[in-house]
């Protein structure tokens, strides 16, 4: 058991996975000799070569091209996209190819591939270095989508991802590869080293994708989260000292609607939150599965707190964060008695 | 005052549209056997003017010539007639039941049997094609069943891919056959990784990229030329330009002002053209580039130069943007006769034989469509199950998938 920050925890998973199978390559935009620029493959190139750790050209549709060819060829490609936000000249590849090839093929090819990409706000990267583009994933038959909100997390469900016969998307809150953000981005950053989920296995393992965990438990509200929204869901309970059931999805697709169903019909109330913009966002998807599912057990109506629909912005960054300000008037409002 | 005159948009036009008389005066064939052929091994920037001619073998007397000729014995050469015979025989039989109502739409190979059908059989076994949906060739002239073929065109029962795709866009892994895709370029780059994946593990296969002229404008070309160069992979590039993307002239794809080939050149790929309507020359040139990415020397551009003869898919009436007469004045020919007329001149062949040979063909393609079509057509039945629509989005069925099966009654 090691302490491990989010980027030595994703380093680690890497390093394991490509031990103990030949087939694992990892590759992408400063990947190789460097280790990537936020280090998450760092030294893998010198431990097991430049064949199965390299440097790629600046060509996101290459990047995934290759990958697809790659996995179909019998490899596991895990591929590093630097920045969610560069994904879009690669999601032809993505949509119309990884995510279907194992249907449109009947199963005469398969795409057991990983595509990693930072995502989220936080670091003031204005418009091109924050976004949130889950929901492009999550509409789309054939993708799976996953978001760790920890260390522990990050490598077990990075080494299931590899494991996985079908690809799998993982969006990495790069807000959490040093520490817990929970949204007060005025206050001292409490690094991984001293957090519970910061108490990293040695050993492989893998975190099952499709199961989401209860990071609090609560009796009269569930607030469903994801990434580095679920650090600011655990301080805006304890703020406004709502009991507020927190649940972290781990896995939006496929999603635990088993776990948010009993929380939902236990509290009577839903509050759903992420970074994204509002509008189709997974949000959306979250309050209808809901109200399908426990429309007769709610007492409040579902709230969302999400980024607002604009751009990403660069000096409004904490304007635009939904942070534990936002979060926590929900939890007040969904309480309310009238 | 030099910068005062208005500008004006340039969009390049075919020399020829409905109503106008072919002329191919501008298009230059080299003399067969006149192109050199150099060492597979040779240097990019030494073959830089293969990129601007076109190795061709047969000459118009059907004579095999030059440097490239050789690459076949005569039982082989008359298997390769046989193959393109039952590709143009397979197509004809296509077409009708596609207007009888048999299945829903059908592209034929009309003119263009010699790329793919050559291309095959100087890849061996193992060896991955990545094919648009003009390369059915690869699949015939790899003793692909022609009936399992017509199961896939008719989305029967016996569908291999039960009744997920279009017509003619079939998967075939066993045959070295790469599922077909509909969104166009995308598989170009794929081929690159398939090869890429080849040397990684050190093995000795190859992989083959299929793209039409039309889609080199895709960013999918130009990330598949960068990741070739980039790790030298062993991939043969090839670019089938039979003239038309759909109604778009070749032109809109390139501008006039170079060959596709010499698209090679910028990444330092070897680049090199040729007589897509000659059997040999095709041969011959797929053999070249397949020793040089075997060989580790990375990968090769092929511009296949031929003429799409039929219109673009069931679809499409190409008498509304071209000649009538343009495909008869095409002057590389018809591979099929080309490599007919030299069978004969070589005595390995008579018109007699051809004909017997013709009725062969059509019994056996009509013995396969008759064995396809017990197994259902697009109209008639029996098709693939309903619930095989939701099987194989993943390997497991997730929850809210069987919820959906369910819920559809399924």
């Amino acid at each position: 058991m090691a302490q491990l920050t989010m980027i030595e925890a994703i380093q680690n998973a890497h390093d394991l996975a490509m031990e103990r199978d030949d087939r694992v390559v990892v590759y992408g935009e400063d990947v190789g000799y460097f280790g990537g620029v936020f280090r998450c493959t760092a030294g893998l190139q010198q431990k097991y070569g430049t064949s199965r750790c390299f440097d790629a050209p600046i060509n996101e549709s290459g990047l995934i091209g290759t990958g697809i060819g790659m996995a179909a060829y019998g490899l596991r490609p895990v591929v590093e996209i630097q920045f969610a936000d560069y994904m879009y000249p690669a999601y032809d590849q993505i949509v119309s190819e990884a995510a279907r090839l194992r249907h449109r093929s009947a199963g005469d090819f398969t795409c057991p591939m990983v595509i990693r990409m930072p995502t989220g706000g936080g670091i003031y990267g204005g418009q091109t270095h924050s976004q949130s583009p889950e929901a492009l994933f999550t509409h789309v038959a054939g993708l799976k989508v996953v978001v760790p909100s920890n260390p522990q997390d990050a490598k077990g469900l990075l080494c299931a991802a590899i494991e996985d016969p079908d690809p799998v998307i993982i969006l990495e809150p790069k807000r959490l590869y040093n520490g817990p953000f929970d949204g007060h981005h005025d206050r001292p950053v409490v690094p991984w080293k001293k957090h519970e989920l910061g108490e990293v296995d040695d050993a492989y393992y893998t975190t099952e994708i499709g199961k989401a965990a209860i990071r609090r438990e609560g009796q009269d509200v569930t607030v469903l989260a994801y990434g580095t929204m679920v650090h600011v869901a655990l301080t805006a309970a304890e703020e406004t000292e709502v009991d507020a059931e927190i649940i972290d999805l781990r896995s939006l697709i496929p999603l635990d609607l088993e776990m948010i169903e009993a929380s939902v019909k236990k509290t009577g109330r839903c509050v759903v939150l992420h970074e994204a913009t509002k509008t189709s966002g997974f949000g959306a998807e979250l309050s209808a599965q809901v109200q399908e599912a426990c429309f007769y057990h709610l007492e409040a109506p579902i709230i969302r707190v999400t980024g607002w629909d604009t751009p990403y912005p660069h000096a409004q960054e904490w304007d635009y964060f939904p942070g534990p300000a936002r979060v926590g008037a929900a939890l007040k409002s969904v309480m309310k008695e009238d | 005052m030099s910068n005062s005159v208005p500008l004006t948009l340039h969009v390049p036009e075919p020399g020829c549209r409905p109503g106008d008389t072919p002329d191919f005066s501008g298009f230059e064939v080299p003399v067969a056997g006149e192109t050199r052929r150099p060492d597979p091994l040779t240097a990019p920037e030494d073959i830089r003017d293969l990129a601007f001619s076109i190795v061709r073998v047969l000459d118009d007397d059907g004579e095999a010539k030059g440097p490239w000729a050789g690459t076949f014995e005569k039982e082989a050469l008359l298997d390769g007639l046989r193959h393109m015979m039952t590709l143009r025989t397979f197509d004809d039989r296509m077409l009708r039941a596609q207007r009888q109502g048999k299945t829903s739409f059908y592209m034929q190979h009309l003119g263009e049997e010699a790329v793919a059908c050559a291309f095959r059989l100087a890849l061996r076994d193992g060896d991955m094609h990545f094919p648009t949906y003009r390369q059915a060739g690869l699949l015939i002239a790899g003793g692909y069943p022609l009936t399992t073929m017509m199961n896939q065109i008719y989305s029967n029962a016996a569908d291999p891919i039960k009744g997920r795709q279009m017509p003619i866009f079939y998967s075939a892994k066993d045959h070295g056959f790469f599922s077909l895709s509909g969104n166009l370029g995308t598989q170009f780059v794929q081929a690159v990784g398939w090869g890429m994946a080849s040397a990684i593990s050190g093995d000795t296969k190859i992989a083959a990229a299929w793209i039409g002229d039309g889609s080199t404008a895709e960013t999918d070309f130009h990330s598949a030329m960068v990741f070739a160069s980039t790790y030298k992979a062993p991939v043969i590039l090839n670019i089938v330009n039979n003239q038309w993307a759909i109604s778009t002239f070749q032109g809109i794809a390139r501008g006039n002002a170079t060959t596709f080939a010499a698209r090679g050149h910028g990444f330092g790929i070897p680049a090199i053209r040729v007589d897509g309507n000659d059997y040999l020359a095709v041969h011959a040139v797929a053999r070249w580039a397949a020793e040089r990415a075997r060989s580790g020397h990375g990968s090769t551009l092929i511009e296949h130069v031929t003429y799409r003869s039929g219109g673009h898919s069931t679809s499409d009436d190409p008498s509304a943007y071209r000649a009538k007469e343009e495909g008869h004045s095409w002057p590389l020919g018809d591979p099929i006769e080309r490599l007919k007329a030299h069978l004969i001149s070589i005595d390995a062949w008579s018109d007699d034989r051809h004909k017997q040979a013709e009725a062969e063909i059509q019994d056996e393609v009509r013995f396969a469509q008759k064995e396809a079509e017990a197994n259902g057509t697009l109209i008639s039945g029996p098709a693939p199950s309903p619930r095989d629509m939701f099987e194989d989005v993943y390997a497991e069925m997730p929850p809210h998938l069987r919820a959906q099966r369910q819920e559809a009654g399924f």
